[in-house]
């Protein structure tokens, strides 16, 4: 396919800028650009079609089926973005809250920054919010600070940071950024062993990032024995939130005894996944972090006026330009509103049924490693077949074959060749069954015909990659 | 499969004793858990190391995965090759695949042979 620079033909057109324009700007002269522009001269039409293809060349929750496990594709409804379009939003400049005067100009938009935190404390029995963090890793580093700042206040001498070694890969990422040794605590029957806790907790450890359900899709169910050891050495527990599309409504992270959590609100509250942005990670704390909370904070008057409050001597800064990124949370808001507590606990309950009924179906064919009741995602493991040479990447390959995106694969690293399904609650049974069908069809296959498998994809307009050489030999740019 | 005549670690290195020189790397299980290597992360001649600690990394399309001093001592040679080929290490794990040689400080411990290894990487599978 031909980027839209080689499609580029001299004196072909699809727009007329005003003529003069530049002459007239307040540009200062010495700044105008001389020469040309470098703009493709392509038709209307040539860009129409370009775009199109690329867009039907990308693959989306929109086309199909997307169950890519740790990863929550949930669909995501299109009233959010009708809400985050509107004009009294989407006009609103961001410095207006920060003008003397102009407060009264953005009443409304505070007040969904002050509602979002409410409502998010009140889903994760938390004290208070901040909306400012760009997205879930940056959440994550956030959280962290927030971790160090509470413990230079008291005083105390912290230098570790305890990760399972069932967790997401931006939990040490995050805790090492933030200047942490980070020490990692194995599992035992797929959730963290209170006696693998006790031999590496000490009076140096900061904290201990944890997940819940797991990245097994499983439930910490010695959590509170996790949290009386961490108070003795008064170590903080940070909840990351890339599965609270599991629990919500079931489990309050605030009341089991978390002091740090942060939501992926891109998985669990429907707005846009990927591209690279924008996100959203707001991050939650018990009462004992709120002092250490970015700036600014919103706030209510007693007249029922919100404004922006900068004055928080403990806080630790800023950690983002403005508020974050408001159109993002604005989606999370209508979406939260909409679905109301009935409507997120049933989208919790969904999820969790219908990864256990995909568990069921799959785990003759394939091998369940923790085969119990999961929560939102399990991990099947093609162990079996690998033994016969067809391995996890060639499943994954045979289901890009049949229109799904594959699963998550060699994730998480304690079970190996595995598959990470999570099929989301907004999928119909048909789309369950049809995927596993599918997917039993290609167990059958490596049987059979294993190569037709080692030798997928053949339908896609591109086949099987090297993937081994596009990571050795690495290169990201082309000559326009 | 597993050479007789080499001393092994439970995460997955092996050792070739000579002397004082101990050259190592990582095994035919290793290199078929992590699939075709695209990287390898490797110490600089003249850092110690003691036994257990982490001294580089692997990595391959799937996952990346830390290499750890199976012996104490100085690090005297590095296999440069594996900068521009890492293959090496999947094509021959015990040869040319070679990550490291140590000048050995202390005597070794806790290295298993050849049969102590086999049942370790069999008890893992399971």
């Amino acid at each position: 396919m031909k980027t839209i620079f080689e499609q580029s033909v001299a004196g072909r057109e699809g727009c007329w800028p005003c003529e003069g324009a530049a002459e007239e700007s307040y540009i200062p002269k010495e700044l105008l650009r001389g020469g040309e522009a470098g703009l493709p001269s392509v038709s209307e039409l040539d860009v129409v079609r370009h775009f199109t293809r690329l867009s039907q060349r990308n693959y989306s929750v929109d086309s199909n089926f997307y169950p890519l496990g740790s990863c929550t594709m949930k669909y995501n409804p299109k009233f959010t973005e009708v809400v985050a379009g509107l004009p009294g939003f989407t006009r609103l400049h961001p410095v207006l809250p920060q003008l003397r005067g102009a407060g009264g100009l953005c009443q409304g938009a505070l007040e969904v920054m002050y509602e979002i935190e409410q409502l998010l404390c009140e889903i994760t029995g938390m004290a208070a919010y901040t909306m400012h963090p760009m997205a879930g890793a940056h959440g994550e580093l956030t959280g962290v600070m927030l971790m160090a700042a509470y413990h230079r206040d008291k005083g105390n001498k912290k230098t570790k940071i305890i990760v399972p070694d069932s967790a997401h890969g931006t939990n040490p990422a995050s805790a090492a950024t933030a200047g942490y040794e980070v020490v990692s605590v194995e599992s035992k029957d797929g959730i963290v062993d209170p006696a693998a806790l006790e031999k590496v907790l000490d009076d140096e450890v900061a904290g201990m990032m944890m997940t819940c359900p797991n990245t097994l899709g499983l439930f910490e169910r010695n959590l509170p024995e996790v949290v009386r050891m961490l108070r003795k050495v008064d170590a903080l527990l940070y909840y990351d939130g890339a599965n609270l599309n599991a629990i919500m409504g079931k489990m309050r992270v605030g009341d089991v005894g978390f002091d740090i959590v942060h939501w992926n609100v891109h998985k669990t509250l429907a707005t846009p996944h990927g591209g690279g942005g924008p996100g959203s990670g707001p991050v939650g704390v018990s009462d004992r972090l709120v002092d250490f909370l970015p700036i600014s904070r919103v706030r209510k008057r007693e007249d029922g006026r919100f404004f922006l409050d900068y004055d928080c001597p403990k806080s630790i800064g800023y950690v983002a330009p403005f508020y974050g990124n408001f159109g993002v949370y604005l989606k999370a808001y209508a979406y939260v509103l909409r679905l109301g507590g009935t409507g997120l606990r049933r989208a919790s309950e969904n999820a969790v049924l219908a990864a256990n009924y995909m568990r069921k179906r799959l785990s003759g064919h394939f091998e369940v490693p923790y085969d119990r009741i999961c929560m939102h995602e399990f991990v099947a493991s093609a162990s079996p077949q690998a033994k016969d040479g067809v391995h996890a990447l060639d499943f994954a390959k045979g289901l890009l074959d049949r229109g799904y995106h594959a699963p998550t694969i060699y994730f998480p690293l304690i079970v190996p060749e595995a598959l990470m399904i999570e099929p989301t609650e907004t999928e119909n049974k048909e789309t369950l069954d049809k995927f596993c069908d599918d997917l039993i069809e290609l167990a059958e296959l490596a049987k059979t015909n294993p190569e037709a498998l080692t030798s997928a994809p053949v339908n896609l307009p591109v086949t099987r990659l090297d993937e081994t050489r596009a990571a050795r030999s690495m290169e990201l740019t082309d000559d326009l | 499969m597993i050479p007789e005549d080499l001393l092994y670690a439970k995460t997955h290195e092996w050792v070739l004793i000579e002397g004082d020189v101990a050259t190592v790397g990582i095994t035919q299980f290793a290199q078929e858990q992590l699939g075709d290597l695209t990287f390898v992360e490797m110490p600089e001649v003249g850092d110690t190391f003691e036994a257990g600690t982490e001294m580089g990394s692997v990595e391959s399309v799937k996952a990346a995965s830390e290499i750890y001093a199976p012996v104490s001592g100085e690090v005297i040679e590095i296999n440069e090759e594996l900068e521009d080929a890492p293959e090496k290490v999947n094509e021959e794990p015990y040869g040319s695949g070679w990550i490291v040689k140590f000048r050995i400080k202390g005597d070794p411990e806790g290295l298993l042979d050849a049969q102590g290894y086999a049942s370790a990487v069999e008890s893992e599978a399971h």
